[in-house]
């Protein structure tokens, strides 16, 4: 009679066995070679990984983790938040308290209090300090603060039905809004200055190498997790319905699925992802303060995705590396032409990259393959829906189809 | 009062330093102003001169009293010399020192500065009476302007009976209200120690009405110190004290009101052009706050241009500055446009990233040729000062100037969209694309143009802003966020959205601002508006119709 | 769902309604259709800035019916449709489905749930997924965050698709991405889409706008094969395509109902006549 439709597998249906062969080297890379690299092959050796290679390539994991929170609510649910900073930035001021209180008395006043309290004369913690130098409380103000905000923030938005630029707008006032609130000194988390001067974390020194390399393996664990996580949902039925959502929101509702609920459970999700992000980037950069919340801060993010091609959850890790790699080298070696570079990324980027360097990637293999196989057998029309489905289906090399029903 | 005695008084000794300082180009001049001065002199009786010149201060007073009493307006230039220490004693003699000449201030006769001459000192005391002195003579002059002046310069001054009696024969005739009704109030604060109960009391009435701190002060000084002692006038002078209060907040809030709806007329200013691109067109343009910057950098070179080449002209450098802000800025757009922005219609995320790299780039690209510091764009004039409403209350002219200047802009851009083809153009691209095109209208052209406009309109938002604040790279930057807070409040493609909102907004976060400092304010403004949309997600304005799904 | 007893085994292979009323999980209240009649709007008033969409229309459908809805442009038809899906919120009046779920108090995912299904005019299916995906996403299932996160779907499910692909004649496309569709294709998926809701009352805008003779052809004839099982609300320009499927036809004009009754009826009615044919 009619088809048969097999089900897919859980492991399979997330990745082909290729792509986790590339996930197993990935770890391995995290957790083996760069901490060899680093601490056991002597300084003078030219295989030796310099702490400024290991420190920028941690950082660079970080805001890569932040292009994979971006993904998940842009790329896929269609949703361009222009305030992801605050959610990194909460995170990160969460996990610096904890960071704070592990100062002691260590500051230059010799106080119990942070330098900028004893600065404000203040004689005791406010009351959102409480608990704050438990570090299991640090790591659920990481999560709980940026996900319930996002979550109020997000319901309301979502309930009134806000999308597309009205909501990148609304969000790039919130971080706005949060970043002015940050830079009063009387909100009490260091004002202009933020938080620095970090001296330990869990009672161990913070700045040795080891403390460091652990802090990197550990950002990278957490990057490749979150990338398996978020592709589990994106290649759960729930992922298809943020896709839906996307691409014809009414039909979704009239399907019976309420956008609301789909929508605020990614938006919470990626939240979440961006202050467990922000909390690993602290401790590893050594600094935070409101800046990190400005609007500006926050569409960069957006084109980190944008570049590495959004929808694909591997595109956007790229086009973090990629655009902060360049920014790492602009801002040493021709400061004053970095922001001609990021604004044209910005232009050409939109303009002529509409799919991200990983869409261009597959776009010359569909050409080169195309000229390979006999053009006279395959119709154009079958050519086109060839490459159609490619663009649509997950860049990596190796996946196959979504949801393996083939 | 006693502050404006002090200005007077380093007005004046500001005049004569620059007198000594350019004796050779003013000397002719100057030499008329003395003539003048001598022959005007002569109205003083020689001992009257001598009374004032020497002598203690006691018997100086009576003197002056008595001209004062007299009201002796010829005696002024008199009095101004010996405030601006232009009166010298030589021996017996009273000499008028000028720059190039001493005088014998009896006899007019030239003659020789000696080198024992001494200064009249004039202690405190006396030097403010002879202001007061010269403030009531003042009063007796033809220009309202001058004897308001000098109305306000009595405030505050010492009770003093011949000048009371002065200004009170002034306040009889005096026919402007202004001038009427500050020498009422110098009267009661005169009054207001006479010996005359009744009178104290009608003083405290009147003193009632002003809204002066400085009358206030008075006033709670006197309770405190005990100078009343009668109950009865101690509680008219208590409710006077509330009632000055109350006076003084009412201006404190026309003020805010006032200060409110010139922030909203730059908000205005700077939503017009984006109630083009993005009310109109549906372009976001995140670079617009760049395109304002641009406008303001044209205004500061315009302003170089006329200060180099034709600097007698530069008090009207802004009329040629606000056409070339337009024309530029709108070339800038018209580019944008068609190098980037036609490109991307109907996507708007993807619109809005571009133009933030647009963005970047302008800015950079500014502080390439300009430098990051901030340059300085001069006022003319004629837009410096205020209009002085009450004491605390002076509207500056600059101020003035915007709102007029985006009630204008906003008239010019309802008669282009409703009166003129381009508008007839754009209104109807906006609706129906493909219809429009079916009738001929070259809807790439169209786009251009209207985006052009929008960004031009930005611009002369940038001369305005280089009017009232900073000029530097990050101008925009600072009003981007406001300004499209306005564009959603007031709604997609209404001018009358976009206005109400940006006064909504202005005259709001100015009232929160008085109440919880700059920062709050704007917090609390940007939760208003999120909350404001979760009520009319459309904006104010919206259209509400058919949805084609 | 005993009430199902027009459940019939139709010829296009269509499933029956009994097997998977169970696993309607979050449906927000029963649907009572006891009296015969499935929906059953009351003098329903929508204005738009002083403009009178609908004028106290009153109108009501019959269980297993199948209604034609005719009108000049207008007249109020999407308008009826967006209140009845609660896309807008009426005036005044009602909007019951059945003779206890007010619609005017539900949101659209309840009404969608509840068992109304809505076909735009412009076909709007996933463009982005696979036919199989579109109807994956559409099939009748508790349609919650969890279930779309961790469910699986059933055996009947698959099938349920597997036969709703030959009714729609898309089986040999079901890997191919919807966007890619022609046309007719996509208002058939559309269609396919609604069929997996399983919904008892579907309403079609213009269903067959845009589609060749043949496909028009196939569409009446599938609308016909439904009737009787769901009931069926169209609104359609066509008038050949309306003849050869109206049993009973209403004609909106200006917001309210101008006439309604067999398409003979309808065509002779003066009134009508005049409404279309100018004055």
């Amino acid at each position: 009679m009619h088809q048969q439709f097999p089900q897919p597998k859980l492991i399979r249906r997330i990745y082909s066995e290729k792509a986790w062969g590339a996930l197993a080297i990935a770890i391995a890379v995290i957790c083996v070679l760069f901490p060899v690299l680093n601490l056991l092959v002597p300084a003078d050796s030219i295989l030796h990984l310099s702490d400024y290679t290991v420190a920028l390539t941690g950082k660079i994991l970080c805001y890569a983790i932040v292009a994979l929170a971006i993904d998940l609510v842009w790329g896929y649910t269609g949703i361009l938040s222009l305030g992801h900073g605050v959610f990194f930035a909460l995170g990160g001021y969460a996990f610096g308290m904890y960071l704070m209180r592990q100062i002691g008395t260590d500051g230059s006043y010799h106080s119990n209090l942070p330098d900028f309290m004893v600065f404000l004369d203040w004689k005791t913690y406010p009351w959102y300090w409480q608990m704050t130098d438990h570090f299991w409380y640090a790591i659920l103000l990481v999560i709980m603060v940026p996900g319930v905000l996002a979550f109020i923030f997000g319901y309301f938005a979502f309930r009134s039905r806000i999308k597309g630029v009205y909501f990148s707008i609304i969000t790039q006032a919130m971080t706005y809004a949060f970043m002015l609130l940050f830079f009063r000194n009387e909100t009490g988390f260091g004002g202009n200055n933020g938080f620095t001067d970090f001296k330990r974390l869990l009672d161990i020194p913070i700045t040795t190498p080891q403390m460091r390399m652990a802090l990197f393996v550990i950002t990278g664990v957490t990057m490749l997790a979150l990338l398996l996580v978020s592709r589990a949902i994106v290649t759960s039925k729930f992922g298809r319905v943020l896709t839906a959502i996307r691409d014809a929101e009414s039909r979704v509702m009239f399907s019976g699925y309420n956008p609301l609920h789909y929508k605020l459970t990614i938006w919470t999700f990626s939240a979440i992802v961006c202050g467990i992000a922000g909390a690993l980037y602290v401790p590893q950069v050594g600094i935070i303060n409101p800046s990190e919340m400005s609007p500006g801060n926050s569409i960069e993010i957006a084109i980190w995705a944008a570049v590495g091609g959004r929808g694909t959850l591997i595109g956007p890790l790229v086009g973090a590396g990629i655009v902060n790699g360049a920014k790492s080298y602009f801002t040493e070696a021709f400061p004053e032409y970095w922001l001609y570079f990021l604004g044209l990324l910005f232009v050409l980027a939109t303009l002529y990259l509409p799919q991200g360097v990983l869409g261009l990637i597959d776009k010359i293999k569909a050409k080169k393959q195309a000229a390979k196989s006999s053009p006279e057998i395959q119709s154009s029309s079958e050519l086109k829906l060839n490459s159609e489905l490619k663009l649509s289906s997950d860049a990596e090399a190796g996946v196959e189809n979504e949801a393996g029903k083939a | 009062m006693l502050l404006n005695s002090l200005i007077l008084k380093r007005h004046g000794l500001a005049l004569v330093a620059i007198k000594r300082a350019m004796p050779r180009m003013l000397a002719p001049l100057l030499m008329f102003a003395l003539m003048a001065f001598n022959i005007n002199a002569s109205a003083l009786t020689n001992e009257e001169k001598v009374g004032l010149a020497t002598g203690e201060n006691e018997s100086r007073m009576a003197v002056l009293d008595q001209v004062v009493a007299k009201g002796d307006v010829d005696a002024l230039p008199f009095l101004k010399l010996i405030i601006d220490d232009a009166i010298k004693i030589q021996g017996k003699d009273v000499v008028i020192v000028g720059d190039d000449a001493t005088t014998d201030a009896l006899t007019g006769k030239e003659v020789t500065l000696s080198d024992d001459a001494e200064d009249i000192v004039n202690n405190n005391r006396m030097g403010s009476e002879l202001d007061a002195s010269v403030a009531a003579l003042n009063l007796l002059s033809k220009d309202a302007k001058v004897r308001l002046e000098s109305a306000k310069a009595l405030q505050g001054t010492e009770a003093n009976a011949s000048r009371l009696s002065l200004i009170q024969k002034v306040e009889e005739t005096e026919t402007d209200d202004k001038v009427k009704d500050m020498l009422a109030l110098v009267r009661a604060s005169i009054q207001l120690t006479s010996e005359d109960k009744a009178m104290r009391l009608a003083a405290a009435e009147t003193l009632a009405a002003s809204a002066n701190s400085g009358i206030k002060q008075m006033l709670s000084t006197r309770l405190a110190e005990g100078g009343e002692t009668d109950p009865e006038v101690k509680t008219a002078i208590q409710d006077a004290l509330k009632n000055i209060d109350r006076n003084l907040a009412m201006y404190e809030r026309i003020g805010q009101m006032f200060t409110g709806i010139s922030l909203g007329s730059i908000l205005l200013l700077a939503a017009l052009g984006l109630a083009v691109t993005y009310g109109l067109m549906g372009v976001i343009n995140m670079a617009h706050g760049e395109m304002m910057m641009i406008g303001a950098y044209v205004t500061f070179l315009v302003q170089n241009f006329f200060l180099h080449y034709m600097p007698s002209y530069f008090q009207w450098y802004l009329l040629a500055a606000v056409p070339a802000a337009f024309v530029i800025t709108g070339l800038v757009g018209i580019v944008l446009e068609k190098t980037v922005l036609r490109f991307l219609y109907g996507r708007p995320l993807e619109t809005l990233l571009a133009t933030w790299g647009v963005s970047l780039i302008l800015m950079q690209a500014v502080r390439t040729i300009f430098g990051a510091q901030n340059v300085s764009v001069e006022n003319p004039a004629w837009m410096s000062g205020g209009i002085e409403v009450a004491a605390n209350l002076v509207l500056p002219y600059n101020r003035i100037f915007i709102i007029a200047f985006a009630v204008m802009v906003l008239v010019m851009i309802w008669l282009m969209l409703t009166k003129t083809r381009l508008g007839l153009f754009i209104r109807a691209v906006t609706q129906n694309r493909g219809m429009a095109s079916c009738t001929g209208v070259n809807t790439s052209k169209v786009d251009a143009l209207a985006f052009g406009l929008g960004s031009g309109i930005a611009g002369l938002a940038g001369v305005a802003l280089s009017q009232i604040g900073n000029v530097g790279p990050a101008l925009g930057q600072s009003y981007i966020v406001d300004s499209f807070m306005v564009v959603v409040v007031g709604g997609v493609g209404q001018l009358a959205g976009a206005v109400y909102a940006a006064m909504g907004v202005g005259i709001l976060s100015k009232f929160l601002e008085g109440m919880a400092g700059a920062v709050l304010a704007k917090i609390f403004i940007l939760v208003i508006v999120i909350i404001f949309i979760q009520k009319r997600p459309q904006g104010l304005f919206a259209f509400k119709g058919r949805s084609i799904d | 769902m005993a009430e199902n007893t027009t459940a019939g085994n139709i010829s296009s292979g269509l499933p029956t309604n009994t097997g998977a009323s169970d696993s309607r999980v979050s449906q927000p209240g029963v649907l009572d259709t006891t009296h015969g009649v499935v929906l059953y709007l009351d003098d329903i008033t929508v204005s738009f800035d002083g403009f009178r969409a609908l004028n106290k229309l009153s109108l009501s459908i019959d269980v297993g019916e199948l209604r034609c809805i005719i009108g000049p442009n207008g007249a109020g038809k999407t308008t009826m449709m967006d209140v009845i899906t609660g896309k807008t919120r009426p005036d005044s009046g009602t909007v019951f489905f059945g003779q206890t779920l007010d619609c005017s108090k539900m949101t659209e995912p309840q009404i969608a749930q509840a068992g109304i299904g809505r076909k735009f005019q412009k076909p709007t299916v996933f463009e982005n997924h696979t036919v199989f995906e579109n109807l994956e996403l559409a099939i009748k299932t508790d349609k919650g965050i969890w279930n779309s996160l961790f469910g699986k779907m059933s055996g009947e499910q698959l099938d349920r698709i597997g036969e709703i692909l030959e009714t729609i004649k898309l089986q040999d496309l079901y890997k191919s991405r919807a966007g890619l569709l022609s046309h007719g294709q996509k208002q058939w998926l559309e269609i396919g889409m609604l069929l997996a809701q399983e919904p008892r009352l579907l309403l079609l805008d213009e269903p067959v706008a845009g589609m060749t003779d043949h496909e028009t052809e196939r569409t009446a004839e599938l609308l016909n094969s439904l009737a009787g099982k769901h009931s069926i609300m169209v609104v359609e320009h066509d008038m050949d395509f309306v003849n050869s499927i109206a049993r009973k036809v209403t004609v909106l004009h200006q917001g309210s109902v101008l006439a309604e009754g067999t398409m003979d009826q309808v065509q002779s009615n003066e009134e009508v006549i005049e409404v279309y044919l100018g004055r």
